[in-house]
């Protein structure tokens, strides 16, 4: 089962455990990304998404069928947050469940280090003093 | 023929808007287009990578451009 979902209210670690949960699953593998309070010392009063809605979509959606071809995933789940976040708070949840665990970590991974050059998402980092779009120079 | 194009992320700072239409000849195709926009906007150039998508898909040099199409620029992207 593949569960993609971009939101705009605040993300639950809770019910992506929950729709990942499976009798034939031995492992789980969770990653949570979290608004971090400062880039290179600087910092960071508060992060603001935006996303080209329909192809983030399908390119999650992507993400998660290649994960499924590659790794016996029995479901997998990823969530992306969109609008303004505060310190701390969770922009993105990726939930994966397998039989053994050493493939939910391999998926997981995947998952989001593909999700951060793949997906049509964008996030400004707010300083006191500026904003600026992450990594968009060189 | 005129395209519409949508902008996002630092493209939308540089065109000064989130749409905009933009003239190029028919049966240019994506690589032509990147051309001209990077000859109208100069600070394109600057970027790290600038993809564009064509219906949701994200398109090669060669794909030609027909009217209808929803052009959407992508600069890199840093969701996560």
């Amino acid at each position: 089962m593949i569960d993609i979902q971009l939101l705009h209210t605040p993300l639950q670690v809770e019910k992506c455990l929950k729709r990942v949960r499976h009798p034939a699953a031995g492992g789980i593998d969770i990653f949570v990304g979290t608004v971090r309070d400062q880039t290179r010392g600087k910092k960071v009063v508060r992060l603001e998404f935006e996303s080209y809605e329909p192809m983030a979509i399908s390119e999650m959606k992507k993400i998660a069928e290649r994960a499924t071809e590659k790794w016996p995933i029995q479901n997998i789940a990823i969530h992306h947050r969109v609008g303004t976040l505060e310190i701390g708070e969770i922009a993105v949840i990726i939930a994966v469940s397998t039989p053994h665990r050493k493939a939910s970590f391999e998926a997981c991974q995947f998952a989001i280090d593909t999700l951060k050059e793949t997906v049509p998402i964008w996030k400004k980092e707010i300083f006191e003093d500026g904003e600026v779009w992450v990594a968009a120079h060189p | 023929m005129k395209v519409h194009i949508l902008a996002f992320g630092i493209t939308k700072d540089i065109v000064g808007g989130s749409t905009f239409e933009f003239q190029i000849e028919e049966g240019s195709n994506v690589g032509q287009l990147k051309k001209h926009l990077q000859q109208q906007y100069p600070a394109f150039e600057d970027l790290a990578s600038l993809a564009i998508a064509v219906n949701s898909e994200y398109a090669s040099e060669e794909l030609v451009i027909k009217a209808a199409d929803e052009i959407v620029l992508i600069p890199p992207v840093s969701g996560g």
